[in-house]
């Protein structure tokens, strides 16, 4: 069968002639074929495939999902979602006519309060970060402007009213520190890790939870493959989503509504820039956190202007978004002196019935210290000391350890000085003068003299180059309280799906443990309980009538040029505390002034509700 | 029949002196068959100016440029291979075939990659692509084969051998991956041994062999964890079976396709159409020009490229049956099948009744490499053409 040579002769040529036939008729069916099926699509159904092609115009965008709300510990709602209007521009439908797109921009620029080279350039840049897309002119849009776009479509070609998601406040102010803020997110923030597969104008959180946990509250995007017509109706055909968006997931915080509240009112009543935390002293739940002057989280929401922008971020004296509770840098007087006294006990520089004599004043070196309003208190014991407020007793431990760094170990290991890892942005590292940090400063020439031993003894009253924060203070206070644990403060308590469901608990892990004496923890409590509820303390004044027994410190710091700063911490119920309230207050005086009458505000918050199951003053306490 | 037509068809001139035209060796040309080529790369290049003004910004005649500069290159080629006897190629078969091979094998060591496969060279100016040439190189090398194995072994080792011959190259290029070209080296393999010969009793043997593959690759490999094709290959070829399934994907492109080629309706939409300037059909400068030309000129325009190509198509097979010698014939039958398949299979595509293979369309797609070795095969026609004439001139003159 196969061709013998190159040569054609006429054998092959038969057989060859039989399957060129075949080749050819199978080439004219195979072209009969595509000939009828053009025929069948142009001729037969040209018709419904050009109104097919007519009714085909689709485009694909994203479309933001809700964030998940933020509700405190019971529930309430701090922060949830609206709708907003927003007036978007598709540049694909503009006219195409210069002119009249111009025209029609101009309009759009006068009904927005804008320019029209605003417009533009805000058409512009949407045109460089997704093409196609529309870009919004203006968030909230006020009905009767979506009423007049709506009865003059036809001038308005190109114009949606798009519904958006704003974050809401129902609470106003409440909370503004902790719940932060949301943005868009920036150009350096796509190339961190958590935003990597964020589109530019995706928004994030910027600042408190909404930044901390912004992975679960965010949810995903969801893509819409919307179909249009020529004159830009949606069609019958159209599918709302080729993805739905994943709504984000709700953050439960560990805020107690009634502490938060109560604290925020009782610094704001005062009237001066300060800070509070109440915390549970045996997970690190914090109940409540706050500062003043604060502001209103939703003007973020909005386009700001220059005298909003000015008041929230230019004044230096005020800045309301400072957190100061968790990010002041401040010396704290004497509510520092449960960290020297545990230090000097621990380190067996004193034992709980140690007498020192307090005449009113110590001279140390060159340097004569004196107590606080020229008091003398004779012979007294640490328990006596801490309910006076013996400056001089805690100048003599601080003496006696001046260059042992007893007192740093110890402050070091309650925390003092170093972050405490709270799951919100802005926490201050705080300073905690040492030997070692002053000689090298001195060794660099940056400052005028080394360590002394007058150093260590501003520090045991919280004097000094100290500086911290209340956050710190109550991580202190309540690792004494506990017995040793120093726990991780945190707000962010679970996770819940959109549906309420729990998908996650947060477990926070205390910082580290340390070892404390049973006798001296008892001996310090019974101080600080004597100074706010027996006759002689320093805050029975504000603590006296209290129904529950409690163990608190006052502090007075002096911060020259400005008049002091009122400090209180407070453990309750005494004498197995379940919480902690430290409360600071710049210039306000004396610690028995202000910041104790504030702690007794949120105090009383937290009683209120919790009196009826736990069993009053001196109630046992779980742990 | 068309034997004894041509034969009686050229009077041969009486003159001492060849004329500059027959000097040219235009008179022993087809005439027919390169006023086709030429007109279907002029169309080509029309259309393809129209379909791709906004698709490099600030660069209109990006493509157009390009694709022009390839024609006429092409033609230029086409010309010159026409002047030159095809025979000697019969001679050069295993150096053919070893450069075929090694050029395909390559690309996977110097290729650069594009969407997710390696076919083609990063040369100045130009990005090569071997296995568009290798198209022609099998035709030439596997005839050559067939012909010097004439008397060798039985006809079943002979099929086998030709067999092999044929599947290595597209093996190759399978791997790439570029399956669409792949099974263009094995429609030219079939059918070079088709016009060469082999008994119908081995093509039925191949084609239920060739069913059992279709069935292992597609049903049974995956179905036990072995895929051969990849997920895109398998989804392209099995979606158009059921376009409507999911229009997001491989159907969509399809869907879009067809939709753009019925509402061009019988006369075009001309420069309202929406399908292929608003970018809903892809690939529309390469894959699917087709359906540029069904939706800017409808039925008329669309049905004057299939009769162009027809008319190609014919040529081709007449001078299979023209051919001086076997070789020629064989190389011709080759040729003639390679344009066949790619135009049903490219505009089939189109059309919404044959898998997405990624085939272009012959000298209407865009691509320097698919139109060079379009015009360099029908160069080899016109070769085969002359030579036919020439030994006819010499028959008469004598």
């Amino acid at each position: 069968m196969y061709p013998s040579s190159d040569k054609r002769d006429s054998q092959t040529e038969g057989r060859l002639n039989l399957r060129i036939a075949v080749f050819g008729a199978v080439a004219l069916a195979l072209f009969a074929v595509l000939f009828f099926r053009l025929w069948f699509l142009q001729a037969l159904n040209g018709s419904e495939y050009l109104a097919e092609a007519n009714n085909n115009r689709t485009r694909e965008f994203r479309v933001s999902a809700p964030r998940g709300e933020i509700l405190d510990r019971s529930g309430k709602v701090l922060v949830d979602n609206r709708t907003s209007l927003a007036l978007q521009v598709d540049p694909d439908d503009l006219p195409p006519q210069p002119a009249r797109r111009r025209a029609e921009l101009a309009q759009l620029a006068e009904l927005t309060h804008s320019s029209l080279k605003r417009v533009q350039t805000l058409l512009g840049e949407q045109a460089e970060l997704a093409p196609g897309a529309p870009a919004t002119l203006r968030n909230d849009v006020g009905h009767y402007l979506v009423y007049y776009l709506q009865e003059n479509q036809d001038r308005f070609p190109g114009v949606e009213i798009q519904p958006v998601f704003v974050r809401n406040y129902p609470l106003g102010t409440l909370a503004a520190h902790i719940l932060g803020n949301v943005g868009e997110v920036s150009e350096k923030q796509l190339k961190e890790d958590p935003y990597r597969d964020l589109e530019p104008g995706d928004k994030i959180g910027q600042d408190g939870v909404e930044s901390t946990y912004d992975q679960f509250l965010r949810g995903h995007p969801g893509l819409t493959r919307v179909q249009v017509d020529a004159f830009g109706q949606p069609t019958q055909r159209q599918r709302p989503f080729s993805k739905r968006p994943t709504p984000g997931d709700n953050l439960k915080l560990s805020i107690d509504y009634d502490v938060q509240a109560a604290g925020e009112a009782a610094l704001a009543a005062r009237g001066l820039p300060g800070g509070f935390v109440t915390m549970d002293v045996h997970s690190g739940e914090i109940l409540g956190v706050g500062s003043f002057p604060t502001f209103d989280p939703s003007v973020f929401t909005r386009p700001m202007t220059q005298a909003q922008v000015d008041a929230l971020i230019r004044d230096p004296i005020s800045a309301p978004l400072t957190n100061r509770a968790i990010s002041g840098l401040y010396p704290t007087g004497s509510t520092y002196k449960l960290i020297t006294a545990l230090a000097a006990l621990e380190s067996d520089v004193i034992t709980p019935s140690t007498s020192i004599y307090d005449g009113g004043e110590i001279t140390i070196g060159e340097q004569t210290f004196q107590n606080a309003g020229g008091a003398a208190f004779g012979t007294v014991s640490l328990v006596r000391a801490l309910e006076v407020s013996s400056d001089v007793f805690f100048y003599t431990l601080g003496w006696k350890t001046w260059n042992t760094g007893d007192l740093q170990r110890w402050s070091h290991k309650l925390g003092i000085g170093r972050p405490t890892g709270i799951d919100l942005p802005g926490e201050s590292e705080g300073l905690l003068p040492s030997q070692k940090w002053r000689n090298d400063l001195y060794r660099e020439g940056e400052t005028e003299r080394p360590w002394s031993a007058g150093d260590n003894v501003q520090l045991a009253i919280g004097q000094g180059d100290l500086q911290t924060n209340p956050l710190q203070m109550a991580v202190a206070y309540a690792t004494l309280a506990n017995g040793g644990t120093v726990v991780t403060p945190h707000v962010g308590l679970q996770i819940d799906d959109p549906a309420g469901r729990v998908q996650r608990e947060f477990e926070v892990r205390p910082q580290r443990s340390i070892r404390i004496e049973p006798q001296h923890r008892t001996a310090i409590l019974e101080g600080l309980h004597n100074a706010a509820q027996s006759p002689s303390g320093t805050s029975f004044a504000v603590f006296g009538n209290f129904p529950v027994d409690v163990a608190g410190k006052t502090g007075t710091a002096q911060r020259p040029p400005n008049p002091d700063q009122s400090w209180y911490v407070v453990l309750a119920p005494y004498p197995n505390p379940r919480i902690v309230t430290a409360v600071t207050i710049e210039q306000g005086g004396f610690g028995a002034d202000s910041a104790a009458p504030a702690a007794l505000q949120i105090l009383e918050a937290y009683f209120d509700k919790h009196s009826s199951g736990s069993a009053g003053p001196n109630g046992g306490s779980p742990g | 029949m068309y034997a004894t037509r041509t034969r009686r068809a050229q009077p041969e001139p009486f003159s001492m002196r060849p004329g500059i035209a027959d000097r040219l060796g235009l008179p022993y040309m087809d005439a027919t068959l390169s006023l086709a080529a030429v007109a279907l790369a002029v169309f080509g290049i029309f259309t393809l100016e129209q379909a791709t003004l906004n698709d490099v910004p600030g660069s209109p005649g990006y493509f157009v440029d390009r694709q022009a500069i390839y024609a006429m290159i092409g033609l230029i080629c086409m010309y010159t291979l026409a002047r030159i006897d095809y025979s000697r190629f019969r001679e050069l078969r295993v150096g053919i075939y070893t450069f075929l091979c090694v050029s395909v094998s390559l690309v996977f060591v110097f290729g650069f990659a594009a969407r997710g496969s390696r076919r083609a060279f990063d040369l100045p100016f130009f990005s090569f692509q071997p296995s568009e040439l290798g198209k022609l190189l099998l035709c030439l090398a596997l005839a050559g084969f067939v012909i010097d194995g004439a008397r060798r072994g039985s006809d079943w080792q002979r099929t086998v051998r030709y067999l092999c011959l044929g599947l290595a190259p597209a093996a190759l290029v399978f791997l790439q991956p570029d399956l669409g070209t792949s099974l263009v080296y094995v429609g030219i393999t079939l059918a070079v041994m088709y016009v060469g010969g082999v008994p119908w009793t081995h093509f039925a043997a191949i084609g239920a062999a060739l069913v059992a593959i279709v069935t292992i690759v597609l049903a049974i490999a995956p179905a036990v964890g072995v895929p051969i094709l990849k997920g895109y290959q398998e989804q392209r070829l099995t979606s158009f079976l059921n376009p409507s399934e999911d229009p997001s994907d491989a159907g969509y492109q399809q869907n879009q396709a067809k939709i753009a080629i019925g509402s061009g309706e019988k006369t075009g939409r001309g420069d309202r159409a929406t399908q292929t300037r608003l970018d809903f059909v892809p690939e529309r400068h390469t894959d699917f020009i087709f359906a540029v030309i069904g939706e800017r000129y409808g039925f008329m325009g669309a049905a004057f490229v299939l009769s162009l190509y027809a008319l190609l198509i014919w040529r081709a097979l007449r001078i299979v049956t023209l051919s001086k010698n076997s070789y020629g014939t064989l190389v011709a039958g080759g040729i003639a099948a390679m344009l066949l398949f790619q135009v049903f299979v490219n505009v089939g595509m189109n059309l919404g009744i044959m898998p997405i293979t990624g085939i272009p369309l012959p000298l209407l797609s865009y691509g320097g490499s698919s139109v060079l070795a379009t015009f360099l095969a029908i160069g080899v026609l016109q070769s085969i053409h002359m030579q036919a004439r020439l030994s006819q001139k010499g028959r008469f003159a004598w």
